[in-house]
Protein backbone atom coordinates (compact mmCIF):
# COMPACT_ATOMS: atom_id res chain seq x y z
CA UNK A 1 0.00 0.00 0.00
CA UNK A 2 1.53 3.57 -0.89
CA UNK A 3 2.20 5.03 2.34
CA UNK A 4 0.22 8.30 2.95
CA UNK A 5 2.98 10.51 3.22
CA UNK A 6 6.42 9.83 2.18
CA UNK A 7 9.60 11.91 3.04
CA UNK A 8 12.79 10.68 1.06
CA UNK A 9 16.68 12.58 1.33
CA UNK A 10 14.54 15.93 2.47
CA UNK A 11 17.01 18.95 2.80
CA UNK A 12 16.26 22.53 3.89
CA UNK A 13 18.71 25.19 4.79
CA UNK A 14 18.00 28.93 5.80
CA UNK A 15 21.07 30.57 4.02
CA UNK A 16 23.91 28.97 5.49
CA UNK A 17 21.97 27.15 8.49
CA UNK A 18 21.08 23.82 7.71
CA UNK A 19 18.31 22.71 9.30
CA UNK A 20 16.56 19.42 7.55
CA UNK A 21 19.47 17.07 6.42
CA UNK A 22 17.91 14.14 5.23
CA UNK A 23 15.12 13.16 6.64
CA UNK A 24 13.51 9.64 5.61
CA UNK A 25 9.68 9.01 7.04
CA UNK A 26 7.05 7.00 5.76
CA UNK A 27 3.61 7.50 7.33
CA UNK A 28 1.31 4.97 6.26
CA UNK A 29 -2.53 5.49 5.81
CA UNK A 30 -4.34 5.83 9.48
CA UNK A 31 -0.96 5.89 11.12
CA UNK A 32 -0.15 8.36 13.92
CA UNK A 33 3.28 9.30 14.31
CA UNK A 34 4.73 11.79 16.65
CA UNK A 35 7.85 13.62 16.32
CA UNK A 36 9.94 14.64 19.14
CA UNK A 37 13.50 16.55 19.44
CA UNK A 38 14.82 19.52 20.96
CA UNK A 39 13.85 22.93 21.18
CA UNK A 40 14.69 24.62 17.41
CA UNK A 41 16.13 21.38 15.71
CA UNK A 42 13.22 22.20 12.67
CA UNK A 43 10.35 19.63 13.60
CA UNK A 44 8.02 22.89 12.49
CA UNK A 45 9.90 23.65 9.58
CA UNK A 46 9.68 19.48 8.53
CA UNK A 47 5.62 19.57 8.94
CA UNK A 48 5.58 23.04 6.88
CA UNK A 49 7.96 21.67 3.90
CA UNK A 50 5.20 18.79 3.52
CA UNK A 51 2.26 21.45 3.50
CA UNK A 52 4.12 23.43 0.75
CA UNK A 53 4.55 26.31 2.95
CA UNK A 54 8.23 25.76 2.64
CA UNK A 55 10.24 24.48 0.29
CA UNK A 56 12.93 22.19 0.40
CA UNK A 57 16.34 22.31 -1.50
CA UNK A 58 16.37 18.86 -2.55
CA UNK A 59 14.44 15.30 -1.44
CA UNK A 60 10.93 14.42 -2.91
CA UNK A 61 7.56 14.76 -1.00
CA UNK A 62 5.27 12.24 -1.89
CA UNK A 63 1.43 12.28 -0.45
CA UNK A 64 -0.43 9.41 -1.31
CA UNK A 65 2.28 8.81 -4.05
CA UNK A 66 1.69 12.63 -5.58
CA UNK A 67 5.32 13.79 -5.35
CA UNK A 68 4.19 17.97 -4.28
CA UNK A 69 7.13 19.62 -5.31
CA UNK A 70 6.52 21.80 -8.84
CA UNK A 71 3.12 20.88 -8.57
CA UNK A 72 1.06 23.32 -10.00
CA UNK A 73 -1.71 25.47 -8.40
CA UNK A 74 -4.74 23.32 -9.41
CA UNK A 75 -3.06 19.91 -7.89
CA UNK A 76 -1.87 21.60 -4.81
CA UNK A 77 -5.44 22.94 -3.69
CA UNK A 78 -6.67 19.38 -3.99
CA UNK A 79 -4.16 18.14 -1.80
CA UNK A 80 -4.64 20.81 0.46
CA UNK A 81 -7.80 19.59 1.23
CA UNK A 82 -6.75 16.71 2.56
CA UNK A 83 -4.87 18.44 5.02
CA UNK A 84 -5.48 19.98 8.59
CA UNK A 85 -2.80 21.68 10.41
CA UNK A 86 -3.05 23.18 14.38
CA UNK A 87 0.09 25.40 14.03
CA UNK A 88 2.27 25.61 17.36
CA UNK A 89 1.25 29.41 17.32
CA UNK A 90 -2.47 29.14 17.05
CA UNK A 91 -2.20 31.47 13.94
CA UNK A 92 -6.19 32.32 14.28
CA UNK A 93 -7.45 35.10 12.66
CA UNK A 94 -8.01 37.22 15.26
CA UNK A 95 -10.69 39.90 12.72
CA UNK A 96 -13.14 37.04 12.71
CA UNK A 97 -14.89 35.52 15.78
CA UNK A 98 -13.80 32.49 17.26
CA UNK A 99 -16.71 30.34 15.44
CA UNK A 100 -15.49 31.71 11.98
CA UNK A 101 -12.46 30.73 12.87
CA UNK A 102 -13.37 26.90 13.42
CA UNK A 103 -15.89 27.07 9.97
CA UNK A 104 -13.67 29.01 7.94
CA UNK A 105 -12.42 25.51 6.21
CA UNK A 106 -16.10 24.13 5.60
CA UNK A 107 -17.34 28.09 4.63
CA UNK A 108 -14.12 29.30 2.48
CA UNK A 109 -12.66 25.68 1.34
CA UNK A 110 -15.90 23.66 1.07
CA UNK A 111 -18.83 26.84 0.37
CA UNK A 112 -20.87 25.26 3.16
CA UNK A 113 -23.61 27.21 3.93
CA UNK A 114 -23.17 29.84 7.21
CA UNK A 115 -25.45 28.28 9.37
CA UNK A 116 -24.48 24.74 8.93
CA UNK A 117 -20.96 25.40 9.09
CA UNK A 118 -21.74 27.32 12.14
CA UNK A 119 -23.30 24.36 13.90
CA UNK A 120 -20.59 22.22 13.05
CA UNK A 121 -18.55 24.57 14.50
CA UNK A 122 -19.94 24.66 17.62
CA UNK A 123 -20.07 21.36 18.00
CA UNK A 124 -16.18 20.98 17.40
CA UNK A 125 -15.81 23.49 20.26
CA UNK A 126 -17.30 21.29 22.66
CA UNK A 127 -15.25 18.66 21.63
CA UNK A 128 -12.33 20.56 22.71
CA UNK A 129 -14.38 21.28 25.72
CA UNK A 130 -15.11 25.39 24.61
CA UNK A 131 -18.92 26.22 25.48
CA UNK A 132 -20.71 27.28 22.81
CA UNK A 133 -21.04 30.56 23.88
CA UNK A 134 -16.93 31.35 23.28
CA UNK A 135 -18.01 30.72 19.77
CA UNK A 136 -19.17 34.64 19.99
CA UNK A 137 -16.05 35.96 21.45
CA UNK A 138 -12.62 36.69 19.75
CA UNK A 139 -9.19 34.90 19.57
CA UNK A 140 -7.71 38.05 21.66
CA UNK A 141 -10.48 37.62 23.93
CA UNK A 142 -9.72 34.26 24.88
CA UNK A 143 -6.67 32.77 27.23
CA UNK A 144 -3.79 30.89 25.34
CA UNK A 145 -4.72 27.34 26.49
CA UNK A 146 -8.44 28.07 24.94
CA UNK A 147 -6.85 29.72 21.15
CA UNK A 148 -4.58 26.57 21.01
CA UNK A 149 -7.91 24.44 21.86
CA UNK A 150 -9.88 26.47 19.07
CA UNK A 151 -6.95 25.96 16.44
CA UNK A 152 -7.44 22.51 17.59
CA UNK A 153 -10.80 22.79 16.36
CA UNK A 154 -10.03 24.73 13.48
CA UNK A 155 -7.42 22.04 12.37
CA UNK A 156 -10.28 19.03 12.43
CA UNK A 157 -13.39 20.61 11.56
CA UNK A 158 -13.75 19.80 7.93
CA UNK A 159 -12.68 15.66 8.67
CA UNK A 160 -9.10 16.59 6.99
CA UNK A 161 -7.58 13.12 5.79
CA UNK A 162 -4.40 14.16 7.12
CA UNK A 163 -3.71 15.75 10.34
CA UNK A 164 -0.61 17.79 11.41
CA UNK A 165 -0.19 18.86 15.57
CA UNK A 166 2.09 21.10 15.90
CA UNK A 167 2.48 21.02 20.10
CA UNK A 168 -1.19 20.09 20.50
CA UNK A 169 -1.10 20.50 24.40
CA UNK A 170 1.45 22.95 25.22
CA UNK A 171 -0.24 25.56 27.18
CA UNK A 172 -3.27 23.35 28.63
CA UNK A 173 -3.36 22.01 31.88
CA UNK A 174 -2.85 18.17 32.70
CA UNK A 175 -6.68 17.05 32.59
CA UNK A 176 -7.51 19.50 29.65
CA UNK A 177 -3.97 18.01 27.92
CA UNK A 178 -6.01 14.21 27.71
CA UNK A 179 -8.75 15.74 26.97
CA UNK A 180 -6.77 16.49 23.59
CA UNK A 181 -4.99 13.61 23.70
CA UNK A 182 -8.03 11.33 23.60
CA UNK A 183 -9.80 13.21 21.18
CA UNK A 184 -6.36 13.44 18.74
CA UNK A 185 -6.45 9.14 19.15
CA UNK A 186 -10.30 9.75 17.91
CA UNK A 187 -9.53 11.30 15.51
CA UNK A 188 -7.28 8.48 14.28
CA UNK A 189 -9.03 5.64 15.34
CA UNK A 190 -12.50 6.32 14.45
CA UNK A 191 -12.52 8.60 11.62
CA UNK A 192 -9.35 6.86 9.82
CA UNK A 193 -7.15 10.25 9.84
CA UNK A 194 -3.86 10.06 9.76
CA UNK A 195 -2.05 12.10 12.08
CA UNK A 196 1.69 13.77 12.39
CA UNK A 197 2.31 15.38 15.64
CA UNK A 198 5.42 16.90 17.66
CA UNK A 199 5.25 17.03 20.73
CA UNK A 200 7.26 18.17 24.03
CA UNK A 201 4.79 16.30 26.29
CA UNK A 202 6.30 12.43 26.61
CA UNK A 203 3.30 11.32 28.34
CA UNK A 204 0.84 12.90 25.45
CA UNK A 205 3.77 11.33 22.42
CA UNK A 206 3.06 7.38 24.61
CA UNK A 207 -0.75 8.41 24.44
CA UNK A 208 -1.19 9.39 20.67
CA UNK A 209 0.93 7.75 18.45
CA UNK A 210 1.74 4.27 16.91
CA UNK A 211 5.66 5.10 16.29
CA UNK A 212 7.43 7.62 17.52
CA UNK A 213 10.36 9.57 15.33
CA UNK A 214 13.02 11.51 16.76
CA UNK A 215 15.08 14.38 15.15
CA UNK A 216 18.11 15.57 16.01
CA UNK A 217 20.91 18.12 13.88
CA UNK A 218 18.31 17.51 10.82
CA UNK A 219 18.21 13.76 11.11
CA UNK A 220 15.80 11.06 12.07
CA UNK A 221 18.03 9.06 14.04
CA UNK A 222 15.51 6.93 15.40
CA UNK A 223 12.02 5.85 14.25
CA UNK A 224 10.53 3.15 16.42
CA UNK A 225 7.06 2.11 17.67
CA UNK A 226 5.91 3.97 20.81
CA UNK A 227 6.27 1.09 22.89
CA UNK A 228 9.83 0.85 22.21
CA UNK A 229 10.39 4.06 23.32
CA UNK A 230 11.74 2.91 26.87
CA UNK A 231 14.59 0.61 25.28
CA UNK A 232 15.67 2.05 22.38
CA UNK A 233 19.08 1.66 22.94
CA UNK A 234 19.70 4.94 21.70
CA UNK A 235 21.37 7.14 24.06
CA UNK A 236 20.13 10.26 22.79
CA UNK A 237 16.42 9.15 22.58
CA UNK A 238 17.16 8.17 26.32
CA UNK A 239 18.45 11.50 27.82
CA UNK A 240 15.68 13.29 25.83
CA UNK A 241 12.55 11.41 27.24
CA UNK A 242 14.14 11.74 30.97
CA UNK A 243 15.07 15.23 30.15
CA UNK A 244 18.33 15.04 32.02
CA UNK A 245 20.72 18.11 31.23
CA UNK A 246 23.41 15.37 30.68
CA UNK A 247 24.52 13.44 28.14
CA UNK A 248 24.85 13.52 24.54
CA UNK A 249 22.84 16.23 23.92
CA UNK A 250 24.51 19.14 24.48
CA UNK A 251 22.88 22.81 24.52
CA UNK A 252 25.02 25.25 23.19
CA UNK A 253 25.06 26.85 26.56
CA UNK A 254 27.79 29.64 27.57
CA UNK A 255 28.53 30.17 31.45
CA UNK B 1 37.81 48.80 -4.97
CA UNK B 2 37.06 45.77 -5.42
CA UNK B 3 34.65 45.49 -2.78
CA UNK B 4 33.61 48.41 -3.45
CA UNK B 5 32.35 47.39 -6.75
CA UNK B 6 31.11 44.29 -4.88
CA UNK B 7 28.44 46.20 -2.73
CA UNK B 8 27.55 48.19 -5.58
CA UNK B 9 26.83 44.64 -7.52
CA UNK B 10 25.28 43.91 -4.69
CA UNK B 11 23.07 46.23 -4.20
CA UNK B 12 22.21 46.46 -7.78
CA UNK B 13 21.47 42.38 -7.58
CA UNK B 14 19.32 42.65 -4.55
CA UNK B 15 17.32 45.62 -6.36
CA UNK B 16 16.73 43.47 -9.60
CA UNK B 17 15.53 41.01 -6.83
CA UNK B 18 13.19 43.26 -5.69
CA UNK B 19 11.61 44.18 -8.53
CA UNK B 20 11.36 40.53 -10.13
CA UNK B 21 9.24 39.88 -7.03
CA UNK B 22 7.15 42.92 -7.09
CA UNK B 23 6.54 42.32 -10.59
CA UNK B 24 5.34 38.74 -9.86
CA UNK B 25 3.38 39.59 -6.91
CA UNK B 26 1.44 42.13 -9.41
CA UNK B 27 0.72 40.03 -12.09
CA UNK B 28 -0.49 37.22 -9.19
CA UNK B 29 -2.76 39.86 -7.52
CA UNK B 30 -4.35 41.51 -10.75
CA UNK B 31 -5.16 37.93 -11.75
CA UNK B 32 -6.76 36.63 -8.96
CA UNK B 33 -8.63 39.92 -8.90
CA UNK B 34 -10.04 39.73 -12.27
CA UNK B 35 -10.92 35.48 -11.67
CA UNK B 36 -13.49 33.88 -9.24
CA UNK B 37 -14.17 33.13 -7.02
CA UNK B 38 -14.65 36.76 -5.21
CA UNK B 39 -15.61 37.41 -2.03
CA UNK B 40 -18.31 39.81 -1.77
CA UNK B 41 -18.03 40.19 1.88
CA UNK B 42 -14.43 40.84 2.08
CA UNK B 43 -14.91 43.33 -0.79
CA UNK B 44 -17.36 45.22 0.70
CA UNK B 45 -15.43 45.72 4.14
CA UNK B 46 -12.70 47.32 2.11
CA UNK B 47 -14.61 49.30 -0.15
CA UNK B 48 -16.38 50.55 2.90
CA UNK B 49 -12.85 50.98 5.03
CA UNK B 50 -11.14 52.90 1.93
CA UNK B 51 -14.30 54.33 0.30
CA UNK B 52 -16.23 55.42 3.34
CA UNK B 53 -13.76 55.90 6.41
CA UNK B 54 -11.50 57.95 4.52
CA UNK B 55 -13.99 60.46 3.33
CA UNK B 56 -13.26 63.26 6.84
CA UNK B 57 -9.71 63.43 5.58
CA UNK B 58 -10.04 63.45 2.16
CA UNK B 59 -13.11 66.17 2.40
CA UNK B 60 -10.93 68.17 5.53
CA UNK B 61 -7.66 67.91 2.57
CA UNK B 62 -9.96 68.92 -0.32
CA UNK B 63 -12.07 72.15 1.64
CA UNK B 64 -8.73 73.74 2.83
CA UNK B 65 -6.67 73.40 -0.53
CA UNK B 66 -9.24 74.95 -2.47
CA UNK B 67 -9.70 77.65 -0.31
CA UNK B 68 -5.59 78.47 -0.03
CA UNK B 69 -5.78 78.04 -3.52
CA UNK B 70 -8.01 80.52 -4.00
CA UNK B 71 -6.62 82.67 -1.83
CA UNK B 72 -2.94 82.43 -3.33
CA UNK B 73 -3.93 82.74 -6.93
CA UNK B 74 -6.07 85.78 -6.04
CA UNK B 75 -2.95 87.47 -4.38
CA UNK B 76 -0.63 86.20 -7.07
CA UNK B 77 -2.85 87.42 -10.12
CA UNK B 78 -3.64 90.74 -8.94
CA UNK B 79 -0.46 91.36 -9.59
CA UNK B 80 -1.12 91.62 -13.34
CA UNK B 81 -5.14 92.33 -12.52
CA UNK B 82 -5.62 88.99 -13.53
CA UNK B 83 -7.71 88.20 -10.13
CA UNK B 84 -10.85 87.11 -12.42
CA UNK B 85 -9.14 83.85 -13.47
CA UNK B 86 -9.94 82.53 -9.69
CA UNK B 87 -12.41 80.35 -10.14
CA UNK B 88 -10.62 78.70 -13.15
CA UNK B 89 -7.37 78.46 -11.51
CA UNK B 90 -9.03 76.74 -8.93
CA UNK B 91 -11.47 74.24 -10.71
CA UNK B 92 -8.51 73.25 -12.92
CA UNK B 93 -6.27 72.72 -10.29
CA UNK B 94 -8.18 71.05 -7.96
CA UNK B 95 -10.01 68.46 -10.92
CA UNK B 96 -6.31 67.55 -13.00
CA UNK B 97 -4.06 67.67 -9.68
CA UNK B 98 -4.62 68.43 -5.99
CA UNK B 99 -7.65 66.12 -5.43
CA UNK B 100 -5.98 62.93 -6.72
CA UNK B 101 -2.82 64.04 -5.55
CA UNK B 102 -3.59 65.18 -2.11
CA UNK B 103 -6.30 62.47 -1.66
CA UNK B 104 -4.01 59.78 -3.09
CA UNK B 105 -1.20 60.93 -0.73
CA UNK B 106 -3.71 61.23 2.30
CA UNK B 107 -5.23 57.40 1.59
CA UNK B 108 -1.78 56.46 1.42
CA UNK B 109 -0.92 56.97 4.92
CA UNK B 110 -4.30 56.19 6.24
CA UNK B 111 -4.84 52.60 4.20
CA UNK B 112 -1.72 51.66 3.14
CA UNK B 113 -0.39 52.06 6.41
CA UNK B 114 -3.28 49.88 7.71
CA UNK B 115 -3.13 47.56 5.02
CA UNK B 116 0.54 46.86 5.45
CA UNK B 117 0.20 46.21 9.24
CA UNK B 118 -2.66 44.05 8.77
CA UNK B 119 -1.36 41.51 6.41
CA UNK B 120 2.05 42.03 8.30
CA UNK B 121 0.71 41.10 11.58
CA UNK B 122 -0.92 38.05 9.81
CA UNK B 123 2.37 37.22 8.36
CA UNK B 124 4.28 36.64 11.03
CA UNK B 125 2.10 35.30 12.99
CA UNK B 126 1.03 32.20 10.46
CA UNK B 127 -2.11 33.69 9.55
CA UNK B 128 -1.31 33.54 5.94
CA UNK B 129 -0.27 29.61 6.00
CA UNK B 130 -3.12 29.15 7.93
CA UNK B 131 -5.42 30.17 4.95
CA UNK B 132 -3.46 28.29 2.51
CA UNK B 133 -3.83 25.51 4.65
CA UNK B 134 -7.35 26.07 5.23
CA UNK B 135 -7.48 25.60 1.40
CA UNK B 136 -7.85 29.54 0.66
CA UNK B 137 -5.12 31.28 -1.70
CA UNK B 138 -4.27 34.26 0.42
CA UNK B 139 -3.97 36.58 -2.99
CA UNK B 140 -7.82 35.77 -3.15
CA UNK B 141 -8.62 36.08 0.19
CA UNK B 142 -6.60 38.91 1.29
CA UNK B 143 -4.78 40.79 -1.69
CA UNK B 144 -7.51 41.18 -4.15
CA UNK B 145 -10.78 42.22 -2.28
CA UNK B 146 -8.35 45.02 -1.47
CA UNK B 147 -6.74 45.97 -4.72
CA UNK B 148 -10.21 45.97 -6.67
CA UNK B 149 -11.80 48.35 -3.70
CA UNK B 150 -8.62 50.96 -3.74
CA UNK B 151 -8.91 51.15 -7.52
CA UNK B 152 -13.07 51.74 -7.38
CA UNK B 153 -12.71 53.71 -4.25
CA UNK B 154 -10.09 56.20 -5.23
CA UNK B 155 -11.96 57.96 -7.93
CA UNK B 156 -15.01 58.38 -6.00
CA UNK B 157 -12.93 59.85 -3.08
CA UNK B 158 -11.35 62.22 -5.75
CA UNK B 159 -14.90 62.72 -7.28
CA UNK B 160 -15.87 63.85 -3.65
CA UNK B 161 -12.78 66.14 -2.90
CA UNK B 162 -13.20 67.88 -6.58
CA UNK B 163 -16.68 69.08 -5.15
CA UNK B 164 -15.77 69.83 -1.94
CA UNK B 165 -12.16 71.61 -3.24
CA UNK B 166 -14.08 73.70 -5.53
CA UNK B 167 -16.74 74.92 -3.45
CA UNK B 168 -13.85 75.87 -0.65
CA UNK B 169 -12.35 77.79 -2.81
CA UNK B 170 -16.31 79.37 -3.79
CA UNK B 171 -16.51 79.73 0.11
CA UNK B 172 -13.37 82.09 -0.11
CA UNK B 173 -14.20 83.78 -3.93
CA UNK B 174 -17.47 84.80 -2.19
CA UNK B 175 -17.08 85.60 1.81
CA UNK B 176 -14.01 86.71 1.44
CA UNK B 177 -12.85 88.27 -1.77
CA UNK B 178 -15.94 89.61 -2.82
CA UNK B 179 -17.00 87.90 -5.88
CA UNK B 180 -20.38 87.39 -6.52
CA UNK B 181 -21.41 84.42 -6.41
CA UNK B 182 -23.24 83.86 -9.90
CA UNK B 183 -20.19 84.88 -11.35
CA UNK B 184 -18.06 82.74 -9.64
CA UNK B 185 -19.99 79.99 -10.81
CA UNK B 186 -20.37 80.39 -14.19
CA UNK B 187 -15.94 81.38 -14.29
CA UNK B 188 -16.34 77.56 -12.66
CA UNK B 189 -17.65 76.17 -15.51
CA UNK B 190 -16.52 78.26 -18.38
CA UNK B 191 -13.17 76.63 -18.86
CA UNK B 192 -13.73 73.22 -16.90
CA UNK B 193 -13.62 70.41 -19.91
CA UNK B 194 -14.60 67.16 -19.33
CA UNK B 195 -11.00 65.77 -19.54
CA UNK B 196 -9.86 67.84 -16.84
CA UNK B 197 -12.06 65.36 -14.50
CA UNK B 198 -11.55 62.79 -16.03
CA UNK B 199 -7.67 62.64 -16.06
CA UNK B 200 -8.51 63.11 -12.56
CA UNK B 201 -10.12 59.97 -12.05
CA UNK B 202 -8.41 58.01 -14.20
CA UNK B 203 -4.83 58.94 -11.87
CA UNK B 204 -7.44 58.09 -8.85
CA UNK B 205 -7.96 54.83 -10.20
CA UNK B 206 -4.44 54.49 -11.08
CA UNK B 207 -3.26 55.64 -7.28
CA UNK B 208 -5.79 53.37 -6.09
CA UNK B 209 -4.59 50.72 -6.93
CA UNK B 210 -1.07 51.46 -6.54
CA UNK B 211 -1.65 52.26 -2.52
CA UNK B 212 -3.49 48.73 -2.24
CA UNK B 213 -0.81 47.33 -3.94
CA UNK B 214 1.98 48.69 -1.53
CA UNK B 215 0.28 47.91 1.67
CA UNK B 216 -0.05 44.53 0.52
CA UNK B 217 2.93 43.69 -1.11
CA UNK B 218 4.74 45.13 1.97
CA UNK B 219 2.56 43.61 4.25
CA UNK B 220 2.81 40.14 2.51
CA UNK B 221 6.77 39.98 2.60
CA UNK B 222 7.29 40.70 5.91
CA UNK B 223 8.73 38.92 8.30
CA UNK B 224 10.44 39.11 11.58
CA UNK B 225 7.66 40.02 14.18
CA UNK B 226 6.76 44.16 15.64
CA UNK B 227 9.36 45.14 13.74
CA UNK B 228 9.61 44.03 10.14
CA UNK B 229 6.21 44.72 10.47
CA UNK B 230 6.66 48.14 11.41
CA UNK B 231 9.59 48.42 8.64
CA UNK B 232 6.95 47.04 6.35
CA UNK B 233 3.96 49.70 7.34
CA UNK B 234 6.54 52.80 6.44
CA UNK B 235 7.90 51.14 3.01
CA UNK B 236 3.82 50.64 2.08
CA UNK B 237 3.39 54.47 2.38
CA UNK B 238 6.75 55.96 1.11
CA UNK B 239 6.69 53.36 -1.79
CA UNK B 240 2.85 54.28 -2.38
CA UNK B 241 3.66 57.92 -1.88
CA UNK B 242 7.06 57.96 -4.12
CA UNK B 243 4.92 55.80 -6.89
CA UNK B 244 2.01 58.93 -6.87
CA UNK B 245 4.15 60.78 -7.65
CA UNK B 246 5.86 59.35 -10.30
CA UNK B 247 2.65 58.28 -11.77
CA UNK B 248 1.05 61.72 -11.74
CA UNK B 249 3.68 62.90 -13.71
CA UNK B 250 3.47 60.11 -16.63
CA UNK B 251 -0.29 60.27 -16.20
CA UNK B 252 -0.32 64.17 -16.87
CA UNK B 253 2.56 63.52 -19.46
CA UNK B 254 0.15 61.18 -21.18
CA UNK B 255 -3.10 63.40 -21.19
CA UNK B 256 -1.53 66.50 -21.40
CA UNK B 257 1.30 66.43 -22.51
CA UNK B 258 1.06 67.13 -26.10
N1 LIG C 1 11.49 31.39 8.32
C1 LIG C 1 12.66 31.09 8.86
N2 LIG C 1 13.76 31.77 8.51
C2 LIG C 1 14.97 31.45 9.03
N3 LIG C 1 15.16 30.46 9.92
C3 LIG C 1 14.12 29.74 10.30
C4 LIG C 1 12.81 30.01 9.80
N4 LIG C 1 11.95 29.13 10.35
C5 LIG C 1 12.70 28.36 11.18
N5 LIG C 1 13.99 28.71 11.15
C6 LIG C 1 15.08 28.07 11.87
O1 LIG C 1 14.94 26.69 11.75
C7 LIG C 1 15.21 26.04 12.95
C8 LIG C 1 14.10 25.08 13.27
O2 LIG C 1 12.91 25.79 13.56
P1 LIG C 1 11.60 25.05 13.97
O3 LIG C 1 10.57 26.08 14.15
O4 LIG C 1 11.30 23.96 13.02
O5 LIG C 1 11.97 24.44 15.38
P2 LIG C 1 11.17 23.39 16.22
O6 LIG C 1 11.88 22.10 16.13
O7 LIG C 1 9.75 23.39 15.82
O8 LIG C 1 11.35 23.97 17.67
P3 LIG C 1 10.29 24.16 18.85
O9 LIG C 1 10.18 22.86 19.52
O10 LIG C 1 10.93 25.17 19.73
O11 LIG C 1 9.03 24.63 18.22
C9 LIG C 1 15.38 27.10 14.01
O12 LIG C 1 16.73 27.13 14.38
C10 LIG C 1 15.02 28.37 13.35
O13 LIG C 1 15.94 29.36 13.69
MG1 LIG D 1 8.07 24.17 16.52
Amino acid sequence: MTPKIELTGVHKAFGPKVVLDGIDLSVARGESVVVIGGSGTGKSVMLKCILGLLRPETGSIKVDGEEIAGMGAKDRDRIMKKFGMLFQGGALFDSLKVWENVAFGLIQGQRMERNKARDIAIEKLAQVGLAASTGDLFPAELSGGMQKRVSLARAIATNPEIIFFDEPTTGLDPIMADVINDLIVKCCKEVGATALSITHDMASARKISDRIAMLYKGRLIWVGPAKDIDHSGNEYVDQFIHGRAVGPITMELRA
Amino acid sequence: MISFLATVGRVFLAFLAHVGRMSAFTAMAVSHTVRPPFYPRLILRSVIEIGYFSLPVVGLTAVFTGMVLALQSYSGFSRFAAEGAVATVVVLSVTRELAPVLAGLMVAGRIGASMAAEIGTMRVTEQIDALTTLSTNPFKYLVAPRILAGTLMLPFLVLVADIIGVFGGYIVGVYKLGFNSATYIARTWEFLEPLDVISGLTKAAVFGFLITLMGCYNGYYSKGGAQGVGAATTNAVVSAAIMILVFNYIITAMFFGK
